[in-house]
């Protein structure tokens, strides 16, 4: 078993981000090891915290030469739990062996961003540390954006309208048997209590219809919502309801499945996206749609392909241009009361990985030149393919560009990934047969681009503007090269 | 006191002709003395007439032989009665000890004879090992069966698992018997016999079993095992409230049961109850689960048996009260503090098992007609299984193998120490390596040990001075195991490095029981690491694992066999 493990390591509080000291840290026999590092990378320090706090970020270590990705065996602490020095916080699979991951500061879990059984590339954060309880509400709400912006989706089509609230939770009265005397403590069954941290249910609050009154697993599994498991010993049955009504957004009374259908779990990649697309249902968005002529930007693009640009490049740096002046479009509202003007254009730009996606980001996409662009794209596009993508360099982004126009697609809608405050799908450049103000026909090649924006902070005239602005740029293009 | 050992001195020096008849040639090789060397200085006055003995068994050494010879034809292999006792060796208790002890004596040549009070196999057999066997046979296929993962992962498909609690039960019982019988039957084809009746100590060398029955012999073996231990305040009514007896019947299959002791008798049974569908909660009075196993493999072992399944636990506190489950009300379980004794928390179960360990069965055995103060209920022993009394002398030809003693409390201990016994009452000097015993767990995965663990390592090694190395391997590095799918689990070894001498083995992980004995073989004969590793392991099979960690492990020292070839002989 030959593990070597080395551990990154780093005590940059958020206040001071620029100074990431990492060090390699010799790591006991049992070749534990422990990974931090300060939660916002050093390029992304655009916002001024108000709060000097410490929280710190635990990565996915890297416990072997050939480890690319680790699967978290198991979480030893639950969120909120206090770690001293030392603890084992997490067990991580490597290609080789499980191993304990300890940390070396006393603090407090405050949030677990890669669950049990997920896996996640080596450098990736899978959960938070805060130093003082106080932190661990900030910490969490962090590691909700972190996720959140980490991977995007784009080409989903939207999932079923909610219909209704969730189903009614079928309580049964408690069975005759429980004896009150005195005030009643709450008693659960080991496997209730496991699945009310699961399902971060409040213990206290669920009705107990077990024997004796106590609080069983099935229980719990109605309180948040979820159909139980195993049906109960002999409920009553309860009035029929129909299905369709009670279609909730996580939980749905699945039908069966189909004889030689096959169920086939989640990747880490996939439940990220599938998170990620549940949340952008609480933003309200709207779809703004422009065609783009691209007669001199298809030019340009035979001229420069030569020197390694690609024609990613060249639509981040159109829009990174087009944000600049348009920063509420490159703003994001993560509240809901107060939204945020980047310091930073980070232009988010999705890719298919094998059966996956992710969204490497071009960060200062309007100050980098061209050339530096593509050199940094080819870069990040081998780095994803390796599963080597840092976090900062997939979570940063501030504007997000999805391009299907190479598959031959026209157009197409994306969907708002959390966090941000527009996403541009581009779809294919076609010869069009277009007349001009004078009534004169002629053929010319148009690009449908629609953008999907935070309708709470960007408006239709907002977006119109940015659009007008960024068909100017790709239509006289030589900006683009300055 | 003085004057019982040299009767029974003399009596020693008198019926040795007769008892060295029934000893195998190889008696003879070993030095006489040496069974006295630990015992009083007037038993050095009779090494002339000893010698003198020997001398003349060897003449009769010829006849006995042949009346060997027919005494199998007739199918009794059991010794000749010496002259002035009944037995050369009664052993009072039949279980595995003493069953072990027994088959020996009979092919050392000693008329033998074993009593039992209950029911032959004792513990072990009965409401043991054997039973607990069956229902984790049971439970292990249950837990393949639900693991829906796990089958498709095979490709495999089945259909809900389901289980008859009767039939499970039957199992058991079924195992229990078969193996009572066949227990009972080894020991009555060789002619051991069995009496049955409640046996004690009436004196030296002198049994009463039954109603008034006395039986003398020149050697006597207590081996009267241990029944649950049930600490005070916990009130035991066999159907809510049970120990590893009833538990064993599977009478029933709780919601929710607790289970008071998280050692391995606790751990095998939070597997079988969980496996059919109970929730469990443990109690432990220590701070951590799995106490006794070394700390690595416990939090691995906590890691794959406790926290996946549907199990909670309570460390650091005692139950203090159990109340049965009656008048309507659930069973009731006050928690306090280990420490400060303070009450912690009151826990409403369905059921509670104590498994807070075994307590020595030793009451009514007459050990005052023989001056013998037991420590806490068990029989003070010396290494050699000889009872020591209450002034710390050796009470002669008295020995108490397996749980009695709590030296080490396994089953195939307690049959190691009888047949070291029998092999010094027939003239051997032993001295039995526990350290060298293995011990298994026999939960999904196993686990399994054998020596030092590494923090009992590390403080040998610091108090004698040598250094102290850990190897380590996961199975998810052998083939065999992945195969089945079974990879999680590692086996540590912990050894010198300048000698490569093996302390301690621990195994996690598939068939762990049964692969800890090529370890505890090298660990009883002594085998060093640069010898056994190069010994030859089938591919692929789990036994690499241990391969792997011999190979794995780095000594000083070179190999001191010679080379295999020198020793085939073709």
């Amino acid at each position: 078993m030959a593990v070597s493990s080395s551990s990154f390591l780093s005590t940059t509080s958020l206040t001071n981000s620029k100074s990431n000291i990492s060090f390699a840290s010799s790591v006991s026999p049992s070749l534990r090891s422990v990974v931090f590092r300060s939660t916002i990378p050093a390029t992304s320090h655009r916002r001024s915290m108000t709060v000097r706090s410490k929280i710190r970020e635990i990565f996915m270590p890297a416990l072997s030469s050939t480890m690319t990705e680790g699967k978290i065996v198991s979480w030893i602490k639950t969120e909120g739990e206090k770690l001293a020095k030392g603890e084992s916080v997490v067990v991580v699979e490597s290609d080789k062996a499980d191993m304990d991951v300890e940390t070396f500061y006393d603090g407090y879990l405050a949030a677990i961003v890669v669950g049990e059984g997920e896996t996640a590339p080596v450098g990736a954060a899978i959960g938070l540390l805060a130093e003082t309880e106080a932190e661990i509400e900030e910490a969490k709400t962090k590691a909700a954006s972190k996720s959140s912006s980490s991977v995007v989706e784009a080409v989903v089509p939207s999932p079923p309208p909610v219909t209704s609230s969730p189903a009614p939770a079928i309580a049964q009265p408690a069975p005759v048997t429980a004896v009150a005397d005195g005030p009643r403590k709450t008693v659960a069954t080991p496997y209730a209590k496991k699945l009310a941290k699961q399902h971060k249910v409040d213990i206290g609050s669920v009705a107990g219809t077990g024997p004796f009154g106590r609080i069983t697993a099935s229980d719990v599994e109605t309180a948040a919502g979820i159909a139980p498991s195993k049906s109960s010993v002999a409920p009553p049955p309860p009035p029929p309801t129909p299905v369709a009504a009670k279609a909730a957004t996580t939980t749905t009374n699945l039908p069966p499945l189909l004889p030689d259908s096959s169920i086939v779990p989640f990747t880490a990649m996939q439940s990220a996206v599938s998170k990620n697309m549940i949340e952008s249902l609480s933003v309200p968005t709207f779809r703004v749609g422009y065609p783009v002529n691209t007669d001199a930007l298809d030019a340009l693009y035979e001229k420069v392909k030569p020197k390694g640009v690609t024609m990613t490049a060249l639509l981040a740096k159109a829009a990174g241009m087009a944000l600049a002046q348009h920063p509420v479009v490159n703003a994001s509202c993560k509240d809901g009361k107060s939204f945020s003007y980047n310091a930073n254009i980070n232009i988010a730009v999705a890719v298919a990985i094998n059966g996956g996606l992710i969204t490497p980001v071009l960060q200062d996409a309007d100050k980098l030149d061209l050339y530096l662009l593509s050199q940094k794209w080819k870069e990040l596009v081998g780095k994803a393919r390796s599963k080597q993508l840092q976090p900062h360099e997939y979570n940063s982004g501030t504007f997000t560009l999805s391009n299907l126009g190479m598959f031959g697609v026209d157009r197409f809608d994306a969907i708002l990934p959390p966090g941000q405050g527009a996403i541009m799908a581009v779809g294919a450049s076609k010869p069009t047969v277009v007349a001009d103000k004078d009534g004169f026909f002629s053929v010319k090649n148009t690009m449908l681009v629609n953008v999907t924006a935070d309708h709470r902070i960007v408006y239709g005239a907002d977006l119109a503007a940015f659009l007008q602005t960024f068909a100017k740029i790709i239509e006289n293009p030589d900006s683009l090269t300055l | 006191m003085q004057s019982a050992m040299a009767l029974s001195f003399s009596q020693t020096s008198f019926t040795r002709p007769n008892h060295v008849l029934g000893s195998s040639g190889s008696v003879f090789s070993t030095p006489r003395s040496l069974r006295f060397c630990g015992l009083r200085r007037e038993a050095f006055g009779f090494s002339t007439s000893n010698q003198l003995a020997t001398r003349s068994n060897r003449i009769q050494f010829l006849s006995r032989k042949s009346f060997q010879v027919s005494a199998s034809a007739s199918s009794n292999g059991n010794g000749a009665p010496p002259k002035s006792f009944d037995y050369d060796l009664i052993i009072i208790g039949a279980g595995v000890g003493g069953h072990g002890a027994a088959l020996h004596a009979v092919e050392k040549g000693l008329k033998t004879a074993i009593i039992e009070g209950d029911v032959v196999g004792g513990t072990c057999v009965n409401r043991g090992c054997v039973p607990s066997k069956a229902l984790l046979a049971v439970s292990g296929r249950m837990r393949e069966l639900q693991n829906e993962h796990h089958m498709k992962s095979f490709g495999l498909q089945v259909s809900a698992a389901g289980y008859d609690r009767q039939g499970v039960a039957d199992h058991a019982n079924n195992l229990a018997t078969k193996i009572r019988n066949n227990l009972t039957n080894s020991m009555k084809a060789i002619g051991v016999d069995i009496l049955t009746g409640f046996g004690s100590v009436l004196g030296p060398q002198k049994v009463k079993y039954g109603k008034d029955n006395i039986i003398t012999a020149k050697d006597i073996i207590i081996a009267t095992g241990s029944v649950p231990f049930v600490p005070k305040g916990i009130e035991v009514d066999g159907k809510t409230v049970i120990t590893s007896d009833h538990a064993l019947k599977l009478e029933s299959v709780p919601e929710w049961i607790a289970i008071v002791g998280s050692g391995y008798i606790g751990l095998e049974f939070s597997d079988v109850y969980t496996a059919l569908g109970s929730e469990v909660t443990f109690i432990e009075a220590l701070d951590q689960l799995m106490p006794g196993f070394d700390p690595e493999i416990s939090k691995l072992a906590q890691r794959v048996l406790i926290n996946p399944r549907k199990i909670d636990y309570h460390t650091g506190v005692f139950a203090s009260k159990i109340t049965p489950a009656r008048d309507g009300k659930p069973v009731l379980i006050e928690l306090i503090d280990a420490k400060t004794k303070e009450p912690k928390d009151t826990l409403e179960v369905d059921a509670a098992l104590i498994a807070t360990g075994r307590a020595p069965f030793t009451n009514g055995l007459g050990l005052e007609n023989v001056n013998v103060v037991t420590q806490r209920g068990f029989i003070p022993v010396d290494e050699r299984m000889r009872v020591i009394d209450g002034k710390g002398t050796l009470v002669p030809n008295l020995y108490c193998i397996g749980d009695a003693n709590g030296k080490l409390m396994l089953a195939h201990a307690a049959s190691a120490q009888g047949i070291s016994v029998v092999e010094q009452v027939s003239g051997r000097d032993h001295v039995l390596n526990h350290l060298s015993i293995p011990a298994a767990c026999f939960t999904h995965p196993e686990i399994s040990m054998v020596g030092l663990t590494e923090p009992q390592a590390k403080e040998k090694g610091e108090k004698e001075g040598f250094k102290v190395s850990v190897v380590k391997t996961s199975f998810k590095a052998n083939t065999k195991a992945l195969a089945e799918n079974e990879g999680e689990g590692i086996a540590k070894m912990i050894y010198r490095p300048d000698n490569g001498e093996i302390l301690g083995v621990h195994i996690f992980g598939l068939h762990a029981a049964d692969l800890i004995h090529e370890a505890s073989n090298a660990i009883a004969l002594g085998t060093r690491i640069q010898d056994i590793k190069l010994a030859v392991h089938a591919h692929p099979t789990l036994s690499e694992v241990l391969d792997e960690l011999f190979k794995a492990a780095k000594v000083e020292s070179h190999a001191t066999t010679r080379t295999v070839s020198e020793k085939v002989v073709v």
